[in-house]
């Protein structure tokens, strides 16, 4: 079997067009960023898919934990003055 | 019962149709049947490009040679979203890679036949690919989402496949008597494989329910080849094709086709190692891949060089 180090894992983003921002679309192994942009291109593109396409090094992500979700969204959970639907406005008003 | 709170959890989400996602917790016998199952799905891409890359170089017109490309690039791209899909259950590919090497896991039964004529490849884009979407558009609702999200990929890619194939069996039918001839030969051949490449028989079928709960599975191996069966044989009549099957014919009682017994013992044959061409695949893509370490090597070699732009820097 090989004694070859897999070359690094890398995340794919891909601008799909103008205006859109770029969205993860999967990974995939490249020695180098150069090459990873175009495996991505082959991999993720072959029919004009997208525009742009970002890679980044999958280990340089940090990524919050399933497991603390509830108190880490926590904050965000009891405010429904954030949203307009909290607010009653009266009737004569037609658009606010 | 479960008692297992992080479990509990788990099951609720599936149970509700939500995906699960890598770093959710999973018990260890769903992450070993997911590695098991993507890893086997990816190998069948991978490996699967070899009985039509046979016929590339032969392809009868420029048209077809650059459809043929177009595809058989596909298979390859499919079998790397499956891959990617694998290694977010902390698995890497090149131990998968090993274990295929190893024998130790295994592709799809279809792709241990050869390819003995160009009609083949219009037989393998109708049959085989038609087999394949079906089983793999309920796999867009599996509930491991990086797998449901290859799917995705995958299905859209797929019909072309199955286009393509149709359109190539279609105009070899109604060429000469000859090319006829060999269009019929060609789906006399692949009919059955296809057939039995859904899998085992229900009442054999080992991984079955247990993939049905954990919603990785949505419908089992028999329903699928009943749809696969409906859905294909009103096209071999549009072909002009007879599949090889006295007992196909459709049932107005039972809204479907009936059809005869697969040979499952052939499809256990064939899996476990003894089809026409099972060390024929395996030893090219061995070759294959040692003839690449090079290329792999000299990559590695000029990252080293310029840091700047390596992941390991
Ligand atoms: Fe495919
Ligand atoms: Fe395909």
């Amino acid at each position: 079997m090989s004694e070859e180090t897999p070359a690094p894992l890398w995340e794919v983003f891909i601008r799909s067009k103008r205006g859109l921002s770029h969205n993860h679309v999967g990974s995939l192994h490249a020695p180098d960023a150069e090459m990873a942009l175009r495996n991505a291109r082959d991999v993720y593109t072959r029919r004009m898919e997208g525009v742009s396409i970002w890679v980044v090094p999958s280990a340089v992500i940090t990524a919050s934990s399933p497991d603390e979700k509830d108190s880490f969204f926590d904050p965000a959970a009891d405010k429904p003055y954030r949203h307009p639907t909290f607010y009653s406005i009266p009737k004569e008003v037609q658009q606010l | 019962m479960i008692s297992d709170p992080h479990e509990a959890e788990f099951q609720a989400l599936i149970d509700s149709d939500q995906r699960i996602e890598p770093r959710d917790w999973m018990p260890d016998g769903y992450r070993r049947s997911l590695i098991r199952q993507i890893a086997q799905h990816a190998h069948s891409e991978i490996i699967g490009m070899q009985p039509e890359g046979n016929w590339i170089t032969r392809a009868p017109s420029l048209r077809r040679k650059a459809i043929l490309m177009a595809k058989v690039q596909d298979e390859a791209g499919h079998g790397l979203y499956l891959y990617c899909a694998a290694e977010t259950l902390g698995v890497d590919r090149a131990e998968l890679i090993d274990l295929l090497h190893q024998g130790r896991q295994k592709y799809s039964s279809i792709f241990n036949y050869p390819t003995l004529t160009w009609a083949d490849v219009g037989a393998i884009g109708w049959l085989v690919d038609g087999a394949a979407i079906t089983n793999q558009i309920p796999l867009c609702r599996c509930s491991f989402g990086p797998y449901a999200r290859a799917m995705v990929r995958v299905c859209k890619e797929e019909s072309f496949h199955q286009r393509q194939g149709f359109e190539s069996l279609y105009a070899l039918s109604h060429g000469t008597p000859e090319q006829h001839e060999m269009a019929q030969d060609a789906v006399n051949r692949w009919w059955w494989p296809s057939v039995e490449m859904l899998g085992p028989p229900d009442t054999e079928s080992t991984h079955s329910a247990q993939s049905m709960a954990w919603g990785i599975k949505r419908f089992s191996n028999d329903e699928l080849r009943q749809r696969f069966v409906d859905m294909v044989a009103p096209q071999a009549v549009v072909l002009g094709l007879t599949p090889p099957d006295p007992e196909l014919r459709w049932n107005e009682d039972r809204g479907h086709y009936d059809f005869g017994e697969p040979d499952f013992e052939e499809l256990r044959r064939v899996v476990s190692g003894d089809g026409p061409c099972n060390r024929q695949r395996a030893a090219h893509h061995l070759a294959a891949h040692d003839e690449g370490a090079w290329v792999r090597a000299a990559a590695a070699a000029y990252a080293a060089k310029h840091p700047a732009t390596s992941a390991a820097a």
